[in-house]
């Protein structure tokens, strides 16, 4: 009885253990910003270079910080979403053009609607280092101390928007 | 397939941004020795020194700009932790959510061994026991 017992044993934890590394995400790298101040900069806005905006300008609401590029094919997948978010005027989105060049950028909106209360634009991709951007796109969710609450990497999926992001907004909200 | 196109077009604006700064070897060496330690986000199984992905470069620049700047490999080290985690330290450091990391690999050989132990002793023959006439027989045979 025992000799089968023993491989069936070790099937099993096994498999369990696969199973459970099939569903873990390895891209899904666990933020150390979590619970830490937003890093601080100040960047040129895209429609208007002459003006500038700093996380410190946003104190005291909650926003939402997206990373985008007109490069980045996954921002399409997410974009929709933002997109309706906007419209439903629950939380500014703020967005961080990674990279990216103004006109391409502005070609891109203007093509595919403006989420964003306001654009910045890191052309050369260092405060988005300083957030720990690894793969565009990636949303960061900030409360009114400008502390960062939650981040998500990869496109913003429905599920995410709704059991995540919107219940943490408004509840930081309150 | 637009966007294709575009991300085409933005290529060579970054290539240039890769130039190695061969005037200085050692400085080159030593921004070598620490990102080999490190890992690319981008290409997770490849470290900063191996990989050419966008992000990789500019982490290696971001690297040796700090080198310039006489930093220490410890604190440019923390540089990258405190952005991107434990996870970019091929060498984590051991806490308790590494503790598994470190100590795993060990407890699998131990067990293994506490099993192949119990494995051979199970495996013993016994002795076989053998009756006075049984000896007296074996004894006249092997004469």
């Amino acid at each position: 009885m025992n000799r089968f017992l023993i491989p069936l044993g070790i099937f099993l934890v096994l498999a369990v253990f696969l199973a459970v590394g099939l569903k873990l995400d390895p891209r899904e790298v666990p933020s150390p910003l979590i619970d830490k101040p937003a890093p601080s900069f100040r960047l040129a806005l895209l429609q208007d270079p002459g003006k500038t905006l700093a996380p410190g300008d946003l104190k005291g609401k909650v926003w939402i910080l997206n990373v985008w590029a007109s490069w980045c094919v996954p921002c399409l997948q997410e974009h929709p979403l933002l997109v309706d978010l906007s419209k439903q005027r629950v939380v500014p989105i703020y967005g961080l053009n990674y990279k990216d060049g103004r006109d391409n950028a502005l070609k891109w909106l203007a093509t595919h609607g403006n989420p964003y209360a306001l654009s910045v634009m890191d052309a050369d991709g260092r405060v988005s280092i300083d957030y720990g951007v690894y793969g565009v796109p990636e949303t960061y969710v900030i409360d009114k101390d400008g502390v960062i609450r939650f981040k998500h990497i990869g496109p913003v999926t429905p599920k995410v928007l709704e059991e995540k992001i919107l219940p943490l907004a408004r509840q930081l909200q309150g | 397939m637009i966007a294709i196109l575009l991300l085409a077009l933005a290529m060579p604006a970054y290539a240039n941004e890769a130039a190695p700064a061969a005037d200085d070897p050692a400085l080159e060496q030593r921004v070598t020795r620490l990102t080999a330690e490190l890992r690319c986000l981008v290409c997770q199984n490849q470290s900063l020194a191996d990989s050419h992905a966008d992000l990789a470069i500019d982490l290696k620049n971001q690297v040796r700009s700090q080198m310039k700047a006489a930093k220490s490999d410890a604190e440019i080290r923390d540089y990258m932790v405190a952005r991107y985690g434990d996870f970019v330290l091929y060498r984590p450091p051991l806490k308790a959510s590494t503790v598994l990391l470190w100590v795993g690999p060990f407890a699998f050989v131990l067990i293994g061994f506490y099993v192949l132990v119990r494995f051979l002793r199970r495996r013993q023959v016994p002795e076989p026991q053998l009756t006075d006439a049984e000896r007296a027989r074996a004894a006249k045979l092997l004469e």
